[in-house]
């Protein structure tokens, strides 16, 4: 993680709470500190500010949790760094090891309609070079095809959503958005995954495996790659 | 594309006889009902996808001539399986005089949302709700009537695994023959345009065997056979359809096969609601033995545990009975082989030796394994096995699903090669078919077992095992990679575990091991009496010698044995059973090394497809894919027997 260009910006707060956050609430100030490179002390700085500006909710001693503007802006950043990661390394052939830094840079200087066109562009996308899981956009639509077929100035999404490979074993969510491809979208309609269906997550294989997932009455092993792009909210 | 799929079955309704269909998901029921009424053996285990084909069954009830059809387990009538077409073109083209719809009782919601379909289709219909006895214990309460009431079709419960309701059932179906319901309505703005479709349709030449609401919805759903064959005939009407889903897309916000499928879970979600209750009641002993086997840790302690058990039995149980039986057999076989006699006796002391091998060498490694297969399939392990390599069979290319066929293959490879159908991409079921012709089935079981561990000991065998799993591993793993093309991600339902039913278990073993000694009897006594005759005279020299590069310089084996695998491509216990008759005496260890004895066993695990497999891979991939994986065998042989053979003559 290098931050060092910048580091006190928001943006790069936000978007390392958010990283962090994949699959659990609270975040401790150490483990922030520590994936941010940055000294605790100033950490703790940092986090006041933000929850004085309304992104997070800091709990002394406990650690610090995204609000909703937060994770909403957190989110928005992460997805821009993955998605250029993505693009430097798919379309223009660089190497894995060598995307991070120049996404770093590029995340804080773009629009949120080149960010559409990007992920268009590249086939709405599901994880980075580096495995991890691109999150979704703002758009209020269920699927790519809904993108795909209406301009970049749509309506925006009122509610946080979450990829199921994130959620913990025990918890639940509501369907809003699948990603991809629409044979499989399809496959996933006829088991009953449509948009606005409660889904609970009964299992999670080990070592990043499928998700054991309770719809309508039914059980459903998803693989990982599937697990990626099935966005609930309300988790 | 579409027609194939049935014009090679023969499917004759006799005069005045009745066609049933029994279609439904996948895992519902239905190969049970249908053993049951037509005493066939269909396979049965609690796994989705094990028909994979049509398969047809006769039987009189009450002075009818009945033929039923069970046909594949499937979610949807839009065609974007093979198996999903199969079933559809079926129900059209066939036109059966009732379907019987099996419904699991204990995923009723699920289950519904095909039984919709049918229904939309125009399709006559009844319902056989399965599984009651599992339901009951889930506590699940469900007012078999009110389902009845709402969809206008008879509902019959029934207990498929004890042969409860099946008369009642038979009797409800031929009573309701080509009586049609009709099928549930959409909120009104899509009835409207369903509508508009309709009398499109109708004014239209359009020529499909399809009633017109269904093409109209199928439209709206984007069924690609459907749309294609509406482009091709009546290309005003696409566009048509078109403009009005676009209309609704919008309004929706969603495509429209989505919103039709919502509509229909909404439907259903309304009828579970007024029909099934909810009990709550305590977890047995199953849901525990559930969690642990999908549990992090044990789950994947388990699903080794599992498949090294069936490995081990196989090995010890069929070691200990084969000891007994050859203790029994030794009594009338002949001690060596004789080719001194004349023709005729040369022969028989053949054929005698065919029929000695395959008492002791089928039935006690067969059964045995077979026993424990179908104790797996029918418990539902496999799809959690399934559930916990996923992350493993992602680095061969496959997904999870991909083991269900590859234990398969160490029974048979014939079946299991069909079987791979349950994975969705041509790339995925010829890695997987790959995978499956390395894996030594059963009758390659026999020669490792005849001869490593016979003469070696049982180390060597299991270490043969081993060897036989590094190098599918290491196969599929390279072939995945020159192999063009992605993995698609696993989606698999899973069923509630159960204790298997000692009938299924008893009737399937039974059933496949009959199936292995019609097959192998004959081919053992031919076989063997005609190697003895042609040694005589003297035919099989210029094939070894014309071998003998490979068997002797790359492997180390006597010439003798290019004959052996010449043999062991019609069968491969041929090998084994031929062996004593190549060298002129059944004292194996007095006339080849350990070393070569080893090589022996482990070429033949590896070297070719048998005959039955060759013929199964070209009727599923072609002969070129078929052509392709053979000579991947030979190749991995030949190089593993080389590289074994020049380290074990280092040591
Ligand atoms: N307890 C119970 N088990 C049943 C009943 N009917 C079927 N089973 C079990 O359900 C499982 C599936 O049965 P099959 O007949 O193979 O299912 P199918 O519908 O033919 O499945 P596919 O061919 O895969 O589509 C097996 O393990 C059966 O033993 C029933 O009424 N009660
Ligand atoms: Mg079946
Ligand atoms: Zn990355």
């Amino acid at each position: 993680m290098s931050m060092k260009h910048r580091p006190n910006s928001i943006e790069e707060y936000l978007e390392a709470i958010y990283k962090l956050s994949e699959g659990k609430r609270d975040i401790k100030t150490t483990e922030l500190a520590e994936f941010m490179g940055i000294k605790p002390s100033s950490v703790t700085e940092m986090l006041k500010k933000l929850a004085e500006l309304g992104y997070v909710e800091y709990l002394p001693y406990k650690g610090v949790r995204l609000t909703g503007k937060g994770e909403r802006l957190g989110r928005r950043i992460t997805r821009r760094h993955r998605l250029y990661e993505i693009f430097l390394w798919k379309i223009l052939g660089k190497k894995p090891d060598d995307v991070h830094e120049e996404a770093c840079k590029a995340e804080h200087g773009v629009s949120d309609e080149t960010d559409i066109l990007l992920c268009r562009f590249l086939g709405a996308p599901s994880r980075c070079p580096h495995g991890s899981i691109v999150p979704a956009c703002d758009l209020k639509v269920s699927t790519c095809e809904d993108c795909e077929t209406v301009g970049t100035n749509m309506v925006k999404r009122d509610d946080e959503v979450r990829p199921i490979a994130w959620l913990n074993e025990g918890s639940s969510g509501v369907i809003k958005f699948i990603r991809g491809d629409s044979r499989v979208l399809r496959r996933l309609i006829d088991l009953g995954l449509t948009p606005g269906t409660r889904i609970h997550i009964l299992r999670k294989a080990p070592l990043n495996g499928p998700v054991e997932i309770l719809v309508r009455g039914s059980r459903l092993a998803l693989g990982s790659d599937i697990a990626a792009n099935i966005f609930v909210s309300d988790v | 594309m579409i027609h194939r799929h049935i014009a090679h079955t023969q499917i004759q309704r006799s005069k005045g006889g009745i066609l049933i269909a029994l279609a439904g998901n996948a895992n519902v029921g239905k190969s049970v009902i249908f053993n049951y009424l037509t005493g066939s053996h269909q396979v049965i285990g609690n796994w989705p996808g094990k028909t994979v084909e049509l398969a047809i069954g006769r039987l009189k009830y009450r002075d009818k001539e009945i033929t039923i059809v069970d046909l594949p387990g499937i979610y949807s009538l839009t065609t974007y399986s093979q198996e999903e077409a199969v079933t559809r073109e079926f129900i059209t083209e066939m036109k059966p005089d009732i379907v019987i719809n099996v419904v699991d009782a204990t995923v009723l919601e699920r289950n519904l949302y095909f039984t919709i379909q049918l229904l939309e289709m125009g399709a006559p219909i009844i319902i056989c709700l399965n599984q009651m006895d599992v339901a009951e214990k889930q506590g699940l309460d469900i007012d078999v009537d009110k389902i009845s009431s709402i969809l206008g079709v008879p509902v019959i419960p029934t207990v498929a695994i004890k042969g409860i309701g099946l008369d009642k059932l038979m009797e409800t179906a031929i009573n309701y023959r080509h009586r049609h319901a009709k099928p549930p309505t959409y909120s009104e703005d899509i009835e409207r345009i369903i509508k508009i479709l309709v009398s499109k349709i109708n004014k239209s030449k359009l020529d499909t065997s399809y009633p017109p609401r269904f093409i109209a919805i199928k439209m709206l759903e984007g069924d690609p056979y459907i749309m294609d064959v509406v482009a091709r005939e009546d290309p005003d009407l696409i566009e048509h359809v078109k403009l009005l889903a676009m209309e609704l897309e919008e309004k929706y916000g969603e495509p429209l096969y989505s919103v039709i499928a919502s509509q229909r879970y909404r439907i259903i979600a309304k009828i579970i609601n007024e029909a099934v209750r909810r009990r709550a009641v305590k977890a047995d002993i199953l849901y525990y033995i559930d969690r642990i086997t999908t549990h992090k840790v044990f789950g994947i302690l388990i699903s080794t545990g599992v498949l090294i058990t069936l490995l081990l039995w196989t090995f010890y149980i069929g070691d200990f009975l084969s000891t007994i039986l050859e203790d029994l057999v030794s009594v009338i076989a002949p001690v060596e082989p004789d080719i001194t006699g004349s023709l005729i006796d040369t022969m028989i002391n053949g054929a005698i030796g065919g029929i000695v091998a395959g008492i002791t060498l089928v039935i006690p490694y067969v059964i045995p394994f077979y026993l424990f297969l179908a104790v797996m399939e029918d418990s539902g392990i496999m799809t959690r096995i399934a559930f916990m390599i996923d992350t493993f069979m992602h680095k061969l290319g496959l997904h999870g699903k991909a083991v269900i066929p590859i234990i398969l293959g160490y029974g048979c490879n014939v079946p299991a090669i069909f079987s791979t159908r349950i994975l969705e991409t041509r790339r995925e079921r010829v890695i997987a078919s790959l995978a499956i012709t390395l894996v030594p089935c059963s009758a390659r079981t026999v020669v490792i077992l005849g001869l490593a561990a016979a003469f070696l000991g049982i180390e060597a065998a299991l270490s043969l095992y081993a060897i036989n799993i590094a190098i599918v591993v290491a196969v599929g793993y390279l072939v995945s990679r020159i192999y063009p093309g992605e993995t698609p991600g696993l989606i698999m339902e899973i069923h509630q575990l159960r204790i298997p039913s000692p009938r299924v278990v008893f009737r399937q073993t039974l059933h496949r091991t009959l199936s292995i000694i019609y097959l192998v009897f004959p081919i053992y006594i031919i076989g063997s009496a005609s190697v003895q005759a042609l040694y005589k005279l003297g035919v099989l020299e210029p094939i070894n010698t014309a071998l003998s590069p490979i068997t002797s310089n790359l492997l180390g084996l006597p010439p003798a044995t290019g004959t052996l695998f010449i043999f062991g491509f019609i069968r491969k216990e041929l090998i084994l059973l031929l062996l004593p008759q190549v060298l002129g005496t059944f004292n194996i260890p007095l006339v080849l090394t350990a070393t070569q004895i080893f090589t022996i066993a482990l070429v033949s695990m590896l070297y070719i497809p048998c005959v039955s497999t060759v013929a199964a891979l070209s009727k599923e991939f072609g002969w070129r894919d078929t052509i392709i994986i053979s000579i991947v065998n030979i190749l991995v042989a030949i190089t593993a027997g080389s590289i074994i053979y020049h380290m074990l003559t280092l040591l």
